[in-house]
């Protein structure tokens, strides 16, 4: 099972284990991740699931489509290097043990 | 605030976030959370959707972890309805007999499908989809139909009978008005959304009046037009919009209009009583200020939080861009702001694409836009009417306009 760690703005990390194809949004949220909101539910609507992928992390990514390439740039905290929307990054053997940190505020 | 208790009657999306909210600014009192589902709070949206399908899963529906409400110190009452409430004593009774006493009351008690009030409306197969239970059903149902109609062409219809026909059902919807969608969408975004529908294979019949519901031996068999047709069925889905869940409120004295009567900080006309969400009647600055109820999650999340902080000790009017999103087959349909009463449409991009906005602006303010398949702009419009930018439909037409950067006011929109 693929883990992934959130690092919360508090300075706590919190690392879960889950199944194959589940995504860093989905991870979070039944964790109780909250700084995660996803109100869309992960349908590329919103962009309240931003994230910052740690950056020893960031070439293992998929490829930004055009959609999210656009979406990010309308994040409520700023967008940096290893900005991704977390409903976007399925986990998988290519993903395990990815890190990223949350946001302070997805509004 | 540590020896107060706040409880929120309905644990859908509303109750849900001001229960979460209340703790993540700071509230240490009681909080109690009380639901008439046998579920712990859930997204509804998907359940029209992916659920259908199966390609959502069950587990990614769920709004917060079972283990969270105990982590977080929120007492989580499934399968409890309240029976009373008295706003005298600041008391509700559950109708397990139990009674809470409350410094500060919720109502987020939602809204409920409207009912076809017709001849044969309670066969067996006759659905109406809102709760994740029903959602079960017509999953379960629609795996064997052949069939299906769809009585009313509105958000949750046209959802279900798009996946209808993606899962290859013959599906059609029934609408009484002579667009789609009328309520919420422009004519120009209607017209396109009926023909990018017809042409993936889903028939719709507009004008179109359900006089009765065929069945044979207690289950439906076909859907009877005022016009003499008969659209055979195995499987109908009744999607005709819903009302507010206000009888509590009623029976407390409370104002009502169009749902619970609230101010700008969500307070009824109660003492230390508050609603939000579905049920709720709230002044909207992106109406002019007029008072008007919504069914959205935007609309769920953004007062819930907003109350929590007035709860909390930082009350401000409630003021939020109103969105809305739909997924149709492989259409995403986003509207941002809240478009009724629009006299002047201005589409930017190329209907024949699938991909285009509708700004839609009355007496050349604009009041809002809808995008198909156009999420950026979805998301520029929603920080240009956040903002004080005004744009006019002559700024829109111009072959160089970008809403990207009108919403960022960094680079005016050339002349």
């Amino acid at each position: 099972m693929p883990k992934v760690t959130f690092l919360r703005p508090n300075g706590d990390a919190i690392a879960v284990d889950v199944g194959d194809g589940t995504s860093v949004m989905q991870a979070a949220v039944a964790h109780g991740v909250t700084e995660i909101v996803a109100e869309c539910g992960g349908t590329l609507a919103c962009a309240t699931c931003h994230v910052y992928v740690a950056e020893e992390h960031i070439d293992r990514l998929p490829p930004v489509s055009d959609d999210e390439q656009e979406m990010l740039d309308f994040t409520a905290a700023p967008r940096e290097t290893g900005s991704r929307l977390s409903c976007q990054l399925p986990l998988g053997p290519d993903l395990d043990g990815i890190v990223v940190r949350c946001p302070e505020t997805q509004y | 605030m540590g020896s107060s208790t706040v409880v929120v009657i309905g644990a859908g999306q509303a109750g849900c976030q001001i229960a979460s909210s209340l703790r993540e600014e700071g509230f240490t009192g009681r909080i109690v959370l009380v639901g008439a589902e046998a579920h712990l709070p859930y997204q509804r949206p998907p359940l029209s959707k992916g659920h259908l399908t199966g390609k959502a899963s069950r587990d990614a529906l769920w709004l917060r972890p079972a283990s969270w409400f105990e982590e977080q110190s929120i007492e989580m009452r499934t399968s409890t309805r309240v029976t009373h409430l008295d706003t005298g004593d600041r008391r509700v009774l559950l109708q397990n007999g139990e009674a809470l006493t409350y410094d500060d009351l919720v109502l987020a008690t939602g809204a409920r499908n409207r009912r076809l009030r017709l001849e044969g409306a309670d066969l067996e197969g006759v659905l109406s989809l809102r709760t994740l239970d029903e959602a079960d059903e017509v999953k379960a149902r629609l795996e064997q139909a052949a069939r299906v109609v769809v009585v009313g062409g509105g958000f949750i219809g046209l959802e279900v009978a798009a996946t209808a026909v993606r899962l290859g059902k013959h599906a059609t919807v029934v609408e009484v008005a002579d667009q789609i969608m009328g309520r919420v969408l422009s004519g120009h975004t209607a017209a396109f959304l009926l023909r990018a529908h017809r042409a993936r294979g889903l028939e719709i019949e507009l004008t179109t009046m359900v006089s009765r519901i065929a069945g044979v031996a207690g289950r439906v068999a076909a859907v009877d037009t005022t016009d003499g047709r008969r659209f055979p069925a195995d499987l109908v889905l009744v999607g005709v919009g819903a009302n507010p869940n206000v009888e509590l409120a009623e029976q407390a004295g409370i104002e009502l209009d169009d749902g619970i009567v609230v101010d700008e900080l969500l307070r009824t006309s109660a003492p230390h009583v508050y609603a939000v969400g579905d049920c709720a009647c709230a002044p909207n600055p992106f109406a002019g200020g007029r008072r008007m109820r919504l069914e959205s999650v935007q609309n769920a999340t953004a007062q819930g939080r907003r109350l929590a902080a007035t709860l909390a000790g930082r009350p401000e009017p409630f003021s939020s861009v109103p969105w809305f999103w739909s997924d149709q087959a492989d259409i995403k349909l986003q509207i941002a702001g809240l478009t009724t009463g629009h006299t002047e449409v201005v589409v930017k991009g190329d209907a024949n694409s699938e991909r285009f906005s509708a700004y839609c602006f009355s007496q050349k303010r604009l009041l809002g836009v809808e995008s198909v398949n156009r999420p950026a702009d979805h998301m520029a419009a929603r920080r240009l009417l956040s903002g004080s930018t005004s744009l006019s439909p002559q700024d829109v037409r111009r072959d160089n306009f970008d809403i990207k950067r009108a919403s960022t006011g960094s680079a005016p929109v050339a002349p």
